[in-house]
Formats: C-alpha cells, sequence, structure tokens
C-alpha cells in the first residue's frame, strides 16, 4: 500500500520546435534612440547570417506553458525527500535567492572599480573567514566553480609544492571507495593514479597504506567521513604516515555535513580539501548545477593559492595580483559569486550553534534510517556511521532483484531513488543520506516504502523489476540512446510523438 | 555454451582462431554476456602493433567499458567495420561474425600459453 | 527517534569518534539571524557595491536585459531544487529542456553536436584544447592573443599540468585582428589546435575560415572561442571550426560579479567520445513513447575514472535553463533584431569616440585616449555616475593608453555622448 504518492495530472508537451511558427514573437525591444545601421555594410557580407535556420519562434504565454508544463514532470525537493548519498539534498533556503538577486550583486561586473565592488568583496571574505573557522584551515580560495574544480586546483597546489621542494612525484593513492572525480582530477593533474584498497571495515588499511607510501606518493585522497559514511578513525596516523615521507593528504569535502561543528580537517592533520557549496551550504542544485568547490588549505600551501587573492588595505577590500608563487587562475574573474552570497546567507541563518545543530539532525537522521531498515536489509559494514548509511542487495539479489530495482520500485512511493550501485566496494549499494532537512513524519514514510518493497520482493518481485509503474515516463532504453546518439532535434526527425 | 574447440581462450574473456600466420580475435559468449547489451566498441587502426597481455582496445555497456586484451603480439591487418553501425552483433555473435580484429602473428608460439577450450570451459564454471 | 536508535542523547551518536579530533569549543561564527537581517545585510553590502551606474564595461561579460520570465521559470521549485537527471522518469523536464538547449546551441554556432554546458567560457578553452589533444594524439596548442585574457591564463594553468605546449600568436596591428602570416609560421605537424576568439577580445570579427585552412593544412584543428553569445544572432556561424567553446553569460545570466556563468563545448558529430561534459539523448521508454536521458555517460568521470574526457561532474544546469529561456523568447527574429541593435548603439559610439583598429567589430572596441591617461576620463566619467571603458595596459603594454569600450541595446545615447565628451582632448591651458 502505497501511502505517499497521489496520481497526479501531468500535462502533455511536445517540444519549443515543434510549437514554433514564422512570425511569432515573445520579445518586444525598445525603438533605437540611435541612428539604424546595415549589418552587412559595418561587418562585410561574408560575416553576416542568412537566418537562424530551426531557431523556434513561439509566444510569450506559449513559453510560460511550456517550462511550466516541462517542470511537473520533475521530482524535487520540493516535493520530497532525496535520499542520495554524499549528495546531500538538503533544503534550498529562499531568502537566499532573493539577496542573490539584490541589483547591487546581480548587476555587479567583476571589472568595475574596486571602490565600487566593496561590498561584494566583504561578502565573498566573510564567507572566506566562516569557511576557514569551519574546516580548522588557514586559507580558503573561492575560485573553483564546483567539487571537482576544486579537487583539480587542491592537487594542482599539491603539485606546486613538491615542485618548489624539487620533486612533483607521480603518483597519487585513492581509496576503491572514491568518487570518480578524485582519480579523473588526478589524471588531468598529470599525477598516474594507484588505488588502495579499503580494508574489511571498509576503511584505509593502514598496513597497507605505511606499505605503499613511498618518495614518489604525492597524496593520498580521502573522503572523511567515507563513501560509506563511516568516520576514518585513524585518520591521525593516515596523515602522519603521508607526512613522514613528504607526501600530503587531500581531504574531498563531499561529507563535510557529518563534521561542520564536530570535528575540523585541519585539526586532524589534512594539508588541503575542497567544499561543495551546493551540498553541506544548501545552495540549489538546480537539475545539475550550479555549484562551489571552494579549497581551503594550510598554511604551507597558501602562497600557491590561485590569484588574485583578497587583501585589506588601508580599511578597504583589494585584490592581490602580487603572488608570484601562484599555480595561476583556475577559471575567469573570482569565483560563482552569485553562489557564494547563497552560502552565505546559510550560514549568517545558523550561526556556528544552528550548523552544529544541522549536523547532529544530519547523523541522527541517518541512524534512524539504519535501525528502521537493518532488519531487511544487508548492512555489509557494521562500523558506526555518521550522516550516510549503505545497504547492500545481497538479500534481494538472491531472489532475482538488484538495488536498480528497488531503487524504480520507490519512486512508486512518491520517492526519488537512493545512490544505486555506489560505492563499488559494496555489492548492489544502496547508499542512503537523508540530511538534517527531513523531519520523524518523511523518514517514517521514506523507511515503511523500503521496507514495503522488502516484503514486495518475497510475494511479487515481478513488480519491483519492472517497476516505475506510476511514472508519466517509464523505464527509458537507454542501451538505444547509446548505440545510435541523437542529442539534437531535427525537422526531418521520425521518433515517435510524445506521450498521449 | 559450447565453446569451439580450435580456438584458444584467454583469462580475460578473449578468444582467438587460427588462419594461417593470421590470429582472428574475439570476445567470448561469456564476456558479452557479463557485460550486458553493448553499445560501442572501440577498436585500433590498420597497421598498429599490439603485444600479448596489452589492450587493443574496449568495449562499452551503457554503464561500464571494458578492455580487451590481446591473445598475440603482432601487427593489425583487419579491422571489422560491421561493429560500428551495429554494435549488438557482438552480443547475438561473439564467436562469428562479430569478430574484432586480425593480428599477424609475430610470435606464434604464445598459442602454447593460451587456453584450450576445455580450459576455458573450466574456468568460467569455476568463476560463476 | 534517539529511543529508537538505543541512544539517551545526541551526542553519543559522535561517541565512537577519537576523542583528539573533536572539536572542543564552538566555532567562532557569530550566532543565527533571523531571515529579516540576512536581508538587511546583503542589502547593504548592495548598496555599497555600484548602483543607478551606466557601465560601458564587456570585456566578457556583458550588461543585456533579462527577460522577467526567465527567473519566473527557474525559480520553480521543480527546476531549482531538483538533482541532476540520471533518473530519467522523474527528470523529463529537465532533461527535455536540456534537449531543446543542446538544439539551439548547434543552431546558432553550426556545429552539429553540443553539451549540456561546461562552469563557463575559460574553462572551457582548456578542455577544448584537451580534447583536440586527445582527437589528435598531439599536444601543441597556438591560441591567439586576442583570446580573452584571463581565458589565456586559465589555459595555461591546465597546460601546464596537461603535458600540452602552450604558444602565443599575435595580432596585426592597423587593423587588430589576427596575424595569419604569424600562425603559418608558427604551426606546425605537432600541433593539436589553434585557439582563436571571435568577436576577440578587442570586439573585432575574425576571419575563422582563414584560420581553419591554415590549421587544416597541418591536421590541426580549429577551435573558435566565443565571449558575446549575442553575437551569434548576426554574424555568420563558424562552419568551418571543428570545436566551438563559449560563454553563454550575455542570454540572461547575471554578471553577478564573476559567476555562476555556463560555458558550452559544441563540435562535430565525429568527435563526440572525445568530447567532455554531459550529453541528453532522445530515446523511447518501454511503452514507445519519446524520452529523453543522459548518455555516452562512458566517456565521463563516474564511469572512466582516470581516463574520463573530463574530471566534471556538477556543471551550470540551471544557468543553461535560463539560457534555454532566453533564446525561447527572442527565437529567430528576436536574436538577430537584438545583435542588430548592439551593433547600431556600438557604431554610434564610435561616431563619437574613435576606434584605434580598422577591424569590423560587433558591440565592442578599442580607443585610443589622446594622450591623457585612461584612469583620468574614467574618474571623470565616475562624477557623472558612468564606468567608463575597461583600461587594457594591464594586458597589453603596447595598448597602454586605450581602453575597452562596449555598448549594449540597454546603452543610451546620452550616456554615449557624454563619453564622447569625456574623449575629447582637453583645451590646452592659455
Amino acid at each position: 500500500m502505497i501511502k505517499k504518492v497521489r496520481p497526479h495530472i501531468t500535462q502533455n508537451e511536445s517540444l519549443l520546435f515543434e510549437r514554433s511558427s514564422p512570425g511569432k514573437k515573445g520579445y518586444q525591444l525598445p525603438a533605437l534612440d540611435v541612428p539604424d545601421i546595415d549589418p552587412a555594410a559595418v561587418l562585410g557580407a561574408a560575416n553576416v547570417r542568412a537566418e537562424i535556420e530551426g531557431f523556434p519562434e513561439v509566444s510569450e504565454v506559449e513559453i510560460i506553458r511550456h517550462f511550466t508544463r516541462l517542470s511537473t514532470w520533475n521530482y524535487a525537493i520540493d516535493l520530497g525527500l532525496y535520499p542520495l548519498g554524499s549528495c546531500t539534498m538538503k533544503y534550498n533556503p529562499r531568502v537566499n535567492e532573493l539577496v542573490a538577486r539584490l541589483d547591487g550583486l546581480a548587476w555587479a561586473h567583476p571589472y568595475q572599480p574596486e571602490s565600487l565592488a566593496q561590498g561584494a568583496m566583504e561578502i565573498m571574505a566573510r564567507l572566506e573567514a566562516a569557511l576557514a573557522d569551519i574546516t580548522g584551515m588557514d586559507a580558503i580560495t573561492l575560485q573553483p566553480a564546483a567539487g571537482a574544480h576544486g579537487e583539480l586546483t587542491g592537487i594542482l597546489l599539491i603539485r606546486a609544492l613538491l615542485e618548489k621542494r624539487g620533486n612533483p612525484r607521480k603518483r597519487v593513492l585513492i581509496p576503491d571507495s572514491a568518487h570518480g572525480t578524485n582519480p579523473a582530477t588526478a589524471a588531468i593533474a598529470g599525477y598516474a593514479v594507484e588505488n588502495i584498497r579499503s580494508n574489511d571495515r571498509g576503511m584505509v588499511d593502514l598496513a597497507e597504506l605505511e606499505r605503499i607510501v613511498d618518495k614518489d606518493v604525492a597524496a593520498l585522497m580521502v573522503t572523511n567521513p567515507n563513501t560509506l559514511g563511516v568516520f576514518e578513525g585513524n585518520i591521525r596516523s593516515i596523515a602522519d604516515i603521508l607526512h613522514k615521507k613528504g607526501a600530503l593528504l587531500y581531504m574531498d569535502g563531499a561529507n563535510m555535513n557529518a563534521l561542520v561543528g564536530i570535528a575540523r580537517p585541519g585539526e586532524f592533520g589534512v594539508d588541503v580539501m575542497h567544499l561543495n557549496l551546493h551540498k553541506t551550504f544548501s545552495t540549489p542544485h538546480g537539475g545539475g548545477g550550479p555549484g562551489g568547490g571552494p579549497v581551503a588549505v594550510k598554511k604551507i600551501l597558501e602562497p600557491f593559492l590561485p590569484l588574485p587573492r583578497l587583501k585589506r588595505l588601508r580599511n578597504r577590500w583589494t585584490f592581490d595580483y602580487n603572488r608570484p608563487r601562484s599555480i595561476g587562475r583556475v577559471r575567469a574573474y573570482y569565483g560563482n559569486f552569485g553562489v557564494i552570497v547563497r552560502a552565505l546567507a546559510y550560514v549568517l541563518a545558523h550561526g556556528g550553534n544552528g550548523l552544529r545543530n544541522a549536523t547532529v539532525d544530519a547523523v541522527l537522521n541517518a541512524n534512524y534510517i539504519r535501525k528502521k531498515l537493518e532488519p531487511f536489509y544487508d548492512l555489509p559494514y557494521k562500523a558506526p556511521n555518521m550522516h550516510e548509511v549503505v545497504f547492500s542487495d545481497e538479500r534481494q539479489a538472491k531472489l532475482g532483484v538488484r538495488t536498480g530495482d528497488i531503487a524504480k520500485r520507490l519512486i512508486d512511493y512518491g520517492f526519488h531513488p537512493y545512490t544505486v550501485s555506489f560505492p563499488l566496494i559494496v555489492h548492489g549499494a544502496l547508499m542512503i543520506e537523508p540530511t538534517e532537512t527531513e523531519g520523524k513524519r518523511e523518514l517514517d514514510l521514506f523507511a515503511d516504502a523500503l521496507i514495503s518493497i522488502a516484503r514486495e520482493i518475497e510475494t511479487d518481485p515481478e513488480i519491483v523489476r519492472t517497476a516505475p509503474h506510476s511514472t508519466r515516463t517509464s523505464r527509458v532504453d537507454e542501451v538505444a540512446a547509446a548505440r545510435r546518439p541523437v542529442l539534437r532535434w531535427k525537422p526531418d526527425n521520425s521518433s515517435a510523438k510524445a506521450a498521449d | 555454451m559450447t565453446y569451439p574447440e580450435n580456438f584458444r581462450y584467454t583469462k580475460e574473456h578473449e578468444w582467438v582462431r587460427a588462419e594461417g600466420d593470421v590470429g582472428v580475435v574475439g570476445i567470448t559468449h561469456h564476456a558479452q554476456e557479463e557485460l550486458g547489451d553493448i553499445v560501442y566498441v572501440d577498436l585500433p587502426k590498420i597497421g598498429a602493433q599490439i603485444e600479448q597481455g596489452k589492450s587493443l582496445g574496449s568495449v562499452e555497456s551503457v554503464k561500464a567499458v571494458s578492455d580487451i586484451y590481446s591473445p598475440v603480439s603482432g601487427e593489425i591487418v583487419a579491422v571489422n567495420e560491421n561493429l560500428g553501425s551495429s554494435p549488438e552483433k557482438l552480443n547475438q555473435d561473439p564467436h562469428g561474425a562479430a569478430w574484432l580484429v586480425k593480428i599477424r602473428m609475430s610470435a606464434p608460439d604464445q598459442w602454447k600459453s593460451l587456453l584450450s577450450a576445455a580450459d576455458y570451459q573450466a574456468y568460467v564454471g569455476a568463476e560463476s | 527517534m534517539l529511543a529508537a536508535c538505543g541512544l539517551e542523547s545526541a551526542e553519543e551518536l559522535f561517541a565512537h569518534l577519537p576523542d583528539d579530533v573533536r572539536l572542543k569549543q564552538p566555532l567562532a561564527l557569530a550566532p543565527g539571524i533571523s531571515e529579516y537581517e540576512i536581508v538587511d545585510y546583503f542589502q547593504a553590502r548592495a548598496t555599497e557595491n555600484a548602483s543607478q551606474y551606466a557601465s560601458f564595461l564587456g570585456a566578457g561579460v556583458y550588461a543585456h536585459y533579462r527577460p522577467v520570465m526567465v527567473d519566473t521559470v527557474v525559480s520553480r521549485g521543480e527546476f531549482l531544487t531538483s538533482y541532476t537527471p540520471y533518473q530519467a522518469e522523474i527528470s523529463q523536464g529537465t532533461l527535455t529542456t536540456i534537449f531543446e538547449f543542446q538544439t539551439m546551441i548547434c543552431q546558432l554556432t553550426g556545429m552539429e553536436v553540443a553539451n549540456a554546458s561546461m562552469y563557463d567560457g575559460s574553462t572551457a578553452v582548456p578542455e577544448a584544447a584537451l580534447m583536440a589533444a586527445r582527437v589528435t594524439g598531439r599536444n601543441r596548442v597556438l591560441v591567439a592573443r586576442t583570446v580573452h585574457p584571463e581565458y589565456r591564463e586559465v589555459l595555461g594553468t591546465y597546460a601546464r599540468y596537461g603535458r600540452m605546449s602552450i604558444e602565443e600568436f599575435g595580432y596585426v596591428a592597423d587593423s587588430g585582428v589576427l596575424d595569419l602570416e604569424e600562425l603559418a609560421r608558427g604551426i606546425d605537424g605537432q600541433t593539436a589546435a589553434v585557439i582563436i576568439q571571435s568577436p576577440n577580445f578587442f570586439g573585432i570579427v575574425e576571419n575563422v575560415k582563414a584560420a581553419a585552412a591554415i590549421a587544416h593544412k597541418h591536421g590541426a584543428l580549429l577551435v573558435m572561442i566565443f565571449t558575446e553569445a549575442v553575437s551569434l544572432g548576426i554574424l555568420e556561424p563558424p562552419a568551418d571550426a571543428d570545436i566551438v567553446a563559449g560563454e553563454l553569460q550575455s542570454f540572461a545570466i547575471s554578471p553577478s560579479y564573476g559567476g555562476p556563468y555556463a560555458g558550452i563545448i559544441a563540435t562535430k558529430e565525429k568527435f563526440i567520445r572525445q568530447m567532455p561534459g554531459r550529453l541528453v539523448g532522445e530515446t523511447l521508454d518501454s511503452r514507445g513513447n519519446r524520452a529523453f536521458c543522459l548518455t555516452l555517460a562512458t566517456r565521463e568521470q563516474h564511469i572512466r575514472r582516470e581516463k574520463a574526457t573530463s574530471n566534471i561532474c556538477t556543471n551550470q544546469a540551471l544557468i543553461a535553463l535560463m539560457a534555454t529561456v532566453f533564446m525561447s523568447v527572442y527565437g529567430k527574429e528576436g536574436l538577430r533584431e537584438l545583435a542588430e541593435q548592439n551593433l547600431a548603439k556600438a557604431h554610434y559610439l564610435s561616431g563619437k569616440v574613435k576606434p584605434r583598429f580598422s577591424g569590423p567589430f560587433f558591440n565592442e572596441f578599442v580607443a585610443a585616449t589622446n594622450g591623457r591617461a585612461p584612469d583620468e576620463i574614467n574618474r571623470a566619467l565616475l562624477k557623472r555616475k558612468i564606468i567608463g571603458g575597461l583600461p587594457l595596459a594591464r594586458w597589453y603594454p603596447e595598448l597602454e593608453n586605450c581602453v575597452l569600450l562596449c555598448a549594449t541595446e540597454m546603452t543610451r545615447r546620452e550616456h554615449m555622448d557624454e563619453v564622447g565628451q569625456a574623449f575629447l582632448p582637453v583645451p590646452q591651458a592659455a
């Protein structure tokens, strides 16, 4: 019995190009207050295009209806829980949207005179200070646009330091439980990736680490808590092993939602880390971005930070470009300022105690879910978990149902799936992170849904294997999409019509 | 599944059969079953030199990529053009029409180091 | 809930952590404040920034009108607070808009396939260079000095560790266009890509065809960058390019002191598998209805890990949606009319302030300050609440008495007249 979801009337809608017809307009420009001009005369006829072939022509009301209808086909935090592990899909406060749109902030040009940008610079400086406090690190850069970008920045900083010491070294160690961006990043930074196996408790194996760290290892990239939601209790020893051999410790901060106000990476041996503003700091995911990936470093890495850096000079903020050891820029301008504004608003709203309370609630919620589901799903790693918990589909797989199917059936119960099949060290993983946003009621509905599905698998596995049944779109043919990719609309496309 | 007797096999699930001094190479039935629906095959160019045990390309399903390791050393003399437009052939006929490459073998006694059909059958029997 | 977990207090949740990692004192942050105090704080910061100034700044970030509908659409919770569309059945809204976005970028640029966004224009440049390196198997890149200076800096940072060598080639002194002869002398069989920008940093439209011909003669790819997307409304699309990378900030994305923006990479179909970033494809669901899904994911980090085409994960989906709404609002005729207005405004200004270069320009151009320091002219303009052009000395020492002036559809005639006045030579003292 499905308690949460009710059938939803969704609209039909086709593509903009299919609604288009010549002469329809959605815009009106003011009359020119300067003389008109002949483009061919000033640009040269060869430089002027004929028309934008196929570009849509639709009216304002059609545009509003088009996007409104499409939006009703999406799930969102505003509709319910997202249990996605390591994504920290917490509520996106709406006051953040308002302040980011204030004219003085939204219309600020990055090259306007510093005397007219003090407000923007103050906001950035304030967030830098807050993040330094939260992480226990010495210096922050807000330049990176997302977590992966922050990872790259962090590894480049490590490389720059090691180069200054005479040898950039060759390898970066990455646990087999790591997120894919970690090895991809190390490769782009010019390092060979060496995987380090987790021990039988899913954590970094100290003996193994001791054995493989040598003078060719530049760094270990660790996520803490790890992707099982478990705190690496040996983290100080891990840091010591690396530092003894002149290597550094990089921490992927994706799981910071378990640590804010409880523990500070700068105090347990981390040299450099990134944060995800769109995870821990509530900025909206927007269907896949934008994000923000600030990097926090210890003093030894500060000289290498991307330029420019904010500096206080005679009671005003200024950008300091005189940084000879800097790795350079990792993007134009200063950072995803609009995301920075939202993150700062979140920090101001909570304050120190509020942020700590959020962490406590996040960890409590995950533990509550664990207790409710433990009787029904295999828990491969029994260590205490923090803000997320990872189950395995072992029990259900014996009856022919995998984690992917369970995830799809969860949709029929009104929820977005959890993270499927990650981390790779768990067979058929179900990775669940509820965040502090969810109250007991939503958590109970969620846990009850998964329990109900576990029972369905025993009596009627087919209904789970062929889920979802209640969505407008059923399972899509990903194989056909990959074999014969159709990546744009064309006028002569002979694909099936949108559902009636 | 009966694995052809005249083929030789590797533990990474490739097969090779001899056409004179040329080895015709493919992936086994077991491999395509493990991969699921194959969506793309990445193959080397004709003339490329390849070493036994080194990757000569890859096979992709929607969610995974697997390297193809060459069972023998030599020079690529032919590449199966049909797989570009119809990668599904690799699921349908992995031992026949969906061969991957032909290699002029540079070290014919590598043949002895490969698994026989019976050995391979036992190996995959043990694995599953 | 604590009882259900078998705990007596919330603190027990952390009892398993080693004592020496626990934070023993509260964070130094001030206590939390109310919503109204938050708004106050940011309003105060906003007034410390420029307010009600006319601006002649461009240089990669442009002041274009943002149709109200853009925020109406992106503020819908189903778009704003939704996740990356990995679960196709409940993300068709996002997936459909991305498919439309990919299509419109192809239509604008003349390319065959476009991705779902990169962080911004500046990071799209090294991604395009790395892509060209993968396609050609070579590692030299030639980049024009007239590509945005900060974009070139970003390219330099990535290239240093991506084992690519970057060399620059210049521009022709009087016209401001690419020095094609210098390019032809510098290119060789190890060149993976030639990177140019059009309109270039000086606002001048380049001969993309000629540059492409030189690149192709040597088996290199031609990468064309754009920073002013509105120019695509009027300019001939760069069909001779192999990769087009650029910035969409002009399409209803707030300048927002430097970000978030949205970059794109578009290319020919034959290069699809070397392309970074997400791609949305069309397919059918199990009932035979049209549906969209993320596809060709085997290029990406979550599958290929260290062999991925890029490490990018989170991109700029909501920002790309703003651009999609903008493109639908203006449409085929509107985007052209908008571009024509920009052209008209900038050319009116060029009648008041003489351009330094003779090459054809879109909505920005370089002007010399007739022996006066650019800062002096800008100070005078600031007193009249006008932010003047961008002084170029910091990147182009040979242009030390020049500024880059931009005029868009939002620029008013009376302000352009004032700028013209400010540039007049000051009468000599008697």
